[in-house]
């Protein structure tokens, strides 16, 4: 469907490779908190390609594979030895081991590009990430890797599942958690290695954990999240290919980080639950509803003063004078109320029609039968009770104001003398309220 | 050997056995020597403990005394600098199956995405060994564990959307799971409601009812007595252990709190109240 070279196919195998293991793996390393453990992988396994190079003379991936391999582990366990024998905690240990490890590299790295052999350039390629480098040897091996790695992730999920939710439980059991840290470690380094030549030791911590933070949006399982964040990082692997293969001169790698990133983005924004742009709409549809409620609360108890009538319009002065409302928030406020039928706004005054009138008398119920059950079941002071059921009258649910009324005897006055009003609406079951 | 404070064996007091399982003539819990240190410091210095089956039994004592990493030594995930624990007759490797354990409830991330019947399927990975996994079966018994603890209802519920005392009695599940003979807690009743607390007292009862043991760290004074029949003294040295009757004395817990006002002012109204158990019953 695309008219793409044998180089940019190669390229997008590649890349979308990488993002699936790269986000399933993540998962892991994201919710055990060691983000950031990969990020010192990826570096400390810089020696080990210059050193792979130095040792055989070649390009050839396998030794440098193999030399990002061991050299990716032996600052894994740096770290762990770091952490367990001195009184350093985790993120220093995490920065010595990266910055030292990066260090020699960089200095091997110099070392080697002045050599007389010819064929080095092109080894600076681990530190961004060279994707267009990639020949079908190089995705044929980390096709074999990758997929070693998906296999054992689905292999020993209930284990790594343990080992990330609780490894103390774990070792109760039986499981050797060291081993098992040690396992899901390894395989982060694999990933690492993987990845190097596409997005660079730099970069590579984005396709481990940018995904997995984006899955974790979406899903409260574990084995959809890990799904999920396989799916976003192969779909980012992918897209950024496709980008860059698009236009020539864009770097495949930092294209598909911000790819994966744009997708974190929307994630946490928009995601159900968890997204902030939701939290915080529920949160200013909860204050939108506290101000009509407390609209129509202060109509009733304006009628109630005036008698017990509420035939009259009150003028629009004297309502925004109840909140020192300015006219444009009373608008805002009385609108709504005024096209859902709860009152009615007219050049007079303000009206509450008869759904208005029996939703302010549940809220001034609750009000009242809260300020009771404070000062007569926890023995609080009259004068201390107001503020609290204010805020009460607008949590109340039907349920648990029927259980407080039953408590209380089904009273009549509120601790200061005011009739709790049930009159028009005492067995009115409607639910909600404006 | 008998160190400054232990009681006598307990055995040789009572020798209840408990119905229907098997060695019941060996103790639960058998501690020998125990010393454990992190790093230079040490934790628990040179315990020597024997834990009779087929009661509920307190580990008591002040913040900082050991008590959880006596527990953990039990469960052996802290290496001892000396000494041995025994469970059931021999080392805890070979009885893994024959215990269950609740951690600490802070010891865990609850926003980890799973769910109370996830959490619960875990106390069954022991026996379901390494690659089977949880099927059907599993899932059954995992839901019959969680209501047991009156939460069935709330299985496919994220864990973050639980309340403590429900997580807490997820991982009371999660032991059930386990279907072991001994069960190790640490702090079941810390921060949970008064309807939860009733509601693993009960669990706790019924485990004793079929001849479990439990084992649990208590913080709560007061409920000692009403709780449990035996009871551990820790303060780093063992200071005591034996039947609540005669060890959950006024002159014990001087010797375990030392001369911390506080404590010993509620350890006073504890022994008051131990023969009225309504003391620090807050329902009603």
């Amino acid at each position: 469907m695309f008219d793409l070279s044998f180089t940019a196919r190669t390229v997008l195998l590649g890349a979308t490779l990488l993002g699936i293991v790269g986000g399933a793996l993540g998962s892991f390393a994201l919710l055990r908190r060691q983000s950031l453990l990969g990020d010192a992988l990826a570096h400390a396994a810089l020696p080990g390609v210059c050193l792979g190079f130095y040792l055989t003379g070649s390009k050839n991936p396998l030794p440098l594979f193999l030399g990002a391999l061991i050299a990716g582990i032996v600052g894994a366990l740096c770290i762990l030895v770091i952490v367990r024998n001195s009184r350093l905690k985790q993120d220093t240990a995490i920065g010595i081991v990266l910055s030292v490890f990066f260090g020699a590299g960089i200095v091997l790295l110099t070392h080697i590009q002045k050599l007389p052999l010819g064929n080095q350039s092109g080894l600076d390629k681990f530190l961004f990430g060279q994707a267009a480098t990639l020949l079908p040897r190089d995705v044929m091996i980390m096709a074999i890797l990758g997929g070693v790695v998906l296999l054992l992730v689905l292999v020993f999920f209930k284990e790594l599942r343990v080992l990330t939710f609780d490894p103390e439980f774990g070792a109760s059991l039986g499981f050797p958690m060291r081993g098992l840290e040690v396992f899901l470690t390894v395989l982060l380094v694999t990933v690492v290695v993987v990845g190097l030549q596409t997005v660079g030791v730099v970069l590579i911590v984005a396709t481990l954990i940018t995904p997995a933070a984006a899955a974790r949006q979406w899903t409260d399982r574990l084995g959809i999240m890990v799904l999920l964040a396989a799916a976003i990082g192969g779909f980012s692997g992918a897209t950024g290919a496709l980008i860059s293969a698009g236009w020539a001169r864009l770097p495949t790698g930092p294209v598909i980080v911000l790819v994966a990133s744009a997708i974190l983005l929307v994630s946490l924004l928009f995601a159900p639950q968890r997204g902030m742009l939701w939290a915080s709409l529920r949160e200013r549809a909860l204050a939108a509803r506290i101000r009509r409620e407390n609209l129509l609360k202060d109509l009733y108890r304006w009628g109630e003063n005036a008698g017990g009538t509420w035939s009259e319009p009150v003028t629009t002065a004297l309502v925004m004078g109840f909140r020192g409302h300015t006219r444009q928030q009373l608008t805002r406020v009385a609108r709504r109320l005024d096209r859902k039928g709860l009152l009615s706004w007219t050049d007079d005054g303000i009206t509450l029609r008869q759904e208005g009138l029996e939703q302010a008398e549940r809220i001034v119920r609750r009000h009242r039968l809260w300020e009771l059950f404070l000062t007569r079941r926890l023995e609080l002071a009259e004068d201390h009770v107001h503020r609290d059921a204010e805020e009460m009258e607008h949590a109340l649910t039907e349920e648990t104001e029927a259980r407080l009324d039953a408590l209380l005897g089904y009273p009549t006055v509120d601790p200061h003398g005011r009739p709790i009003p049930r009159s028009i609406s005492g067995s009115d079951p409607q639910r909600g309220v404006a | 050997m008998t160190k400054d404070g232990v009681s006598e064996d307990p055995r040789g007091g009572d020798g209840t056995v408990a119905g229907g399982l098997p060695d019941s003539a060996k103790p639960a819990i058998e501690v020998h020597d125990l010393t454990v240190a992190y790093r230079t410091q040490p934790v628990l210095w040179d315990i020597d403990l024997s834990l009779p089956e087929g009661k509920l039994i307190a580990i008591v004592g002040p913040n900082g005394a050991g008590k959880s990493t006596l527990l953990r030594s039990i469960l052996g995930l802290v290496k001892p600098v000396t000494g041995w624990v025994e469970v059931f007759g021999a080392p805890y490797r070979q009885r893994r199956s024959w215990v269950g354990y609740v951690p600490q409830r802070e010891s865990v991330d609850w926003d980890f995405p799973t769910s109370a019947l996830d959490v619960v399927t875990m106390g069954l990975y022991g026996s379901l060994g390494w690659l089977r996994r949880p099927g059907r079966k599993e899932r059954e018994i995992a839901v019959s564990c969680l209501d047991k603890v009156g939460i069935a209802d709330l299985a496919g519920r994220q864990i973050s959307q639980l309340s403590g005392g429900q997580q807490q009695r997820v991982f009371l599940a999660r032991a059930l799971a386990q279907d072991a003979r001994l069960y190790l807690m640490d702090e079941p009743f810390a921060g949970v409601d008064a309807t939860t607390e009733r509601a693993i007292l009960a669990l706790l009862q019924e485990l004793r009812s079929t001849g479990r043991t439990v084992v649990a760290v208590h913080h709560d004074l007061q409920t000692v007595r009403e709780y449990f029949d035996h009871v551990v003294l820790l303060n780093m040295r063992l200071v005591a252990d034996g039947p609540v009757a005669t060890t959950f004395t006024n002159e014990n817990l001087q010797r375990t709190y030392g001369g911390r006002l506080t404590v010993l002012t509620q350890a006073a109204e504890a022994l008051l109240g131990g023969e009225n158990p309504e003391i620090s019953n807050p329902n009603v």
